[in-house]
């Protein structure tokens, strides 16, 4: 019964295969052409178009401009640069606010609280020291540029600019040989790489979407805007006249996103050129028709999606970072903590990369969310040079309600201009965090390629990084 | 005032069968998909508001954007209807199912394999020419098919006006003018999805004409002689077609029994 089954199953093959031979190599054609003649002919008879005034000519005054070869780029960068600078500009007060109350405030209520039940010190220690102030610091450092950022990104992605970024940069890509659609992938990694990453399926050669796989960790992602934004704020715009202090940080941040665009258009033509050889294939590209965006709508889901969704990420791996840091804060092997070993061992190599101890530790410890760097370096940085007397726990006599005071606080720890120019092209330059590595690996099924991505961006950064160190070294 | 009651109490039919009254019976479910009776497809061109509408039916916000591309995966959800519980997939935005990337794949099989009880086409009215490509591919694999008519203010912002009935006739499946990112039309297309899917509304779909004398007969053959192997297969013509361009996929599924396996 079953053989007879499949024997009718093999000749309805043989069949279709010899009919193959007989109506030739037209059938695909002639199936297109069939479905373009019944679609032309239905759409003819029941659309009625007034050609009168059609508001496809105001979209395309729009494109005109934003996608003209000499405006395009500059107002690119015109329009990121507005939208960090209102981050920027509106993030500071609130974010002082959230500090004070969550780590002045509430901070030392707690410790009090647990000292009148008698928590032992180690155990008030890893909860309040530990995973509460990480947390705590995660919402006031990050929680104000987010809820700045998102919504405004959000807006431009409802009112159809993105796809006008990829036709802009679709010609570099493909120059770079690499697909133009890879410029769509970047935009969303943007977002989140794991997520921009998965979008590389749009691509169809196995060969273009590894490129696009590889350098989706050069588009600054969600949990490192953050970052970009309160160390420009920091150091750059500080080093600046006060009433440029904004500008300059959000032309900073708008350099280093640029920069990663312009070196995933590097790494692409280069892994094009050696490992991953091909030519560019060619794709349409549709630009959908601009539409009013719904601001209120935008708002939530820019809130519920992004925001929160980063926001609720990072804490969930900044207390148990907050616990490790406690940990390596406290443990001690002889006269020092692990983490002040760490840091000693390490900061040679971090001094000589432009970079410090703290930061390097502070980039393994939060491995599983970029989100985490900058509440990690601080308290790891409070926790070097106030990790006087063990009983108190570090990371309590510091009053950081503001962006100037997180400003002392890594200047007391040897922090310069340098250092945070290389923190943030080691902010682009490094790993991807746990969740995209592993989405990598989802998606190409191959170690090999998983390493290649994870590896190339760190050792770049190391480069990039001892490369600005010495120049500055030479230079100032 | 007696104008009003005399009204209601003649039309309480009407009220019933009126697709307004009805969204009252729609329960967002969220994710929870457990025992559905009904599974909904959502496929269509990219951009053209599939996930705005998986969010209106779902209740669920799953990020959408202006964009092409933007799902790549599906994505599921649930909602309740009249009693009856529905799944709903939302599927990635393809121009064709001819081609063989890796999202349109995932259209295609789903909508073959997956068996869904309606598939809802999401159209762009701005564009309807090019959108209908698809529609006229999916109505050869599938038949019963629900028609939304999206960004249908859009369109008329443009003075693009559709004659969604003549549309109708044409594809013989129900059209819904809709606005997703606003919610109307949304009571209609659950009226129609749920009409589909009980088989209270017969839909009679388009199929392609104007091959090759060679190629039709060539199908003609072909779907006999699949009809007679796999007697339930509602769509051999396609089936037979695929055959002759030598799609790999639905070979291995033929050899495997993974087409057979379809009709339980």
């Amino acid at each position: 019964m079953k053989t007879e089954k499949e024997n009718t199953v093999k000749e309805i093959l043989s069949t279709a295969h010899s009919l193959r031979w007989e109506i030739g190599e037209n059938v695909h054609d002639s199936l297109i052409e069939s479905i373009y003649n019944d679609a032309s002919r239905i759409a003819n008879t029941v659309v009625r178009k007034d050609e009168k005034k059609s508001q496809f000519n105001l979209d395309r005054t729009i494109d005109k401009i934003v996608t003209s070869r000499w405006l395009g780029f500059p107002l690119m960068f015109f329009l990121l640069a507005i939208v960090f600078w209102l981050t920027v500009e509106g993030a500071n007060v609130p974010s002082g606010l959230l500090a004070s109350l969550l780590i002045d405030t509430l901070h030392p209520i707690l410790k009090n609280f647990a000292e009148t039940l008698h928590t032992p010190w180690w155990l008030s220690g890893v909860l309040l020291d530990g995973a509460y102030l990480a947390m705590a610091w995660v919402v006031s450092v990050m929680l104000p540029p987010m809820a700045i950022f998102f919504p405004l990104f959000t807006l431009l992605e409802d009112f159809g600019y993105l796809p006008r970024v990829a036709f802009n940069m679709d010609n570099l890509f493909r120059k770079a040989g690499a697909h133009g659609k890879q410029a769509l992938t970047m935009s969303m990694g943007f977002g989140c790489n794991a997520a921009g990453v998965i979008a590389a399926r749009i691509i169809d050669s196995p060969r273009e979407r590894l490129i696009a796989i590889i350098t989706n960790n050069f588009s600054l992602c969600n949990g490192r805007w953050p970052t970009q934004i309160l160390v420009a704020t920091i150091f750059i715009g500080s080093a600046a006249p006060a009433y440029l202090a904004g500008v300059i940080s959000a032309a900073a941040v708008v350099g280093i996103a640029v920069l990663g665009i312009a070196l995933s258009l590097i790494v692409s033509w280069w892994l094009s050129k050696t490992i991953l050889k091909g030519e560019a294939s060619a794709f349409s590209l549709e630009l959908p028709p601009y539409r009013p965006p719904r601001i209120l709508q935008t708002l939530y889901t820019s809130l519920i999606d992004r925001t929160i969704f980063v926001l609720w990420r990072a804490i969930i791996f900044a207390v148990p970072a907050g616990i490790i840091i406690w940990l390596v804060g406290n443990i001690y092997i002889g006269n020092l903590s692990l983490a002040e070993h760490f840091v000693q061992w390490s900061n040679p190599f971090g001094i000589f990369l432009g970079l410090n101890g703290v930061i390097l530790l502070a980039y393994i410890i939060a491995i599983p969310a970029n989100e985490i760097v900058i509440p990690t370096i601080l308290m790891l940085t409070v926790m070097v040079i106030g990790a006087t007397d063990v009983g108190a726990g570090a990371g309590v006599m510091f009053e950081l309600d503001s962006p100037s005071e997180v400003a002392k606080v890594l200047h007391a720890g040897g922090w310069t201009l340098l250092t945070g120019i290389n923190l943030m092209l080691f902010s682009l330059l490094h790993n991807p965090c746990s969740t995209t590595i592993f989405t990598i690996y989802k998606e190409t099924r191959s170690w090999k390629w998983t390493a290649v991505a994870t590896f190339l961006p760190i050792v770049m950064g190391f480069a990039v990084c001892f490369v600005t160190a010495q120049l500055w070294k030479l230079f100032i | 005032m007696s104008d009003i009651t005399i009204t209601m109490n003649t039309t309480t039919t009407q009220c019933e069968t009126c697709p307004s009254h009805n969204k009252a019976n729609l329960i967002k479910l969220g994710i929870d998909m457990s025992e559905f009776d009904f599974v909904v497809a959502l496929a269509g061109n990219p951009n053209t508001g599939k996930s705005t509408v998986f969010n209106n039916l779902t209740g669920l916000r799953q990020h959408t954007g202006n964009w092409p591309g933007k799902t790549v995966t599906r994505a599921e959800g649930g909602f309740s209807y009249n009693e009856k519980k529905y799944k709903i997939v939302d599927l990635p935005g393809t121009y064709s199912l001819l081609s063989t990337s890796t999202d349109e794949e995932v259209a295609r099989n789903f909508i073959l394999f997956g068996q869904p009880d309606v598939t809802v086409v999401v159209v762009d009215s701005t564009r309807l020419e090019r959108n209908l490509n698809l529609v006229l591919q999916i109505l050869e694999i599938t038949e019963r098919v629900v028609i939304c008519l999206n960004l249908i203010d859009e369109a008329r912002r443009n003075h693009i006006i559709i004659d969604e009935r003549t549309l109708s006739r044409e594809l013989g499946v129900p059209v819904i003018p809709a606005s997703a990112r606003v919610g109307t039309g949304v009571p209609e297309l659950l009226h129609f999805i749920d009409a589909v899917a009980t088989g209270k509304y017969v839909c009679r779909p388009h199929r392609l004409s104007k091959y090759t004398k060679q190629l039709t007969r060539a199908i003609e053959k072909l779907s006999k002689k699949i009809a007679i192997q796999f007697p339930t297969l509602p769509n051999t013509r396609w089936v037979a077609m695929r055959l002759l361009e030598g799609d790999q996929r639905i070979m291995d599924a033929m050899q495997n029994g993974e087409l057979e396996n379809l009709l339980r």
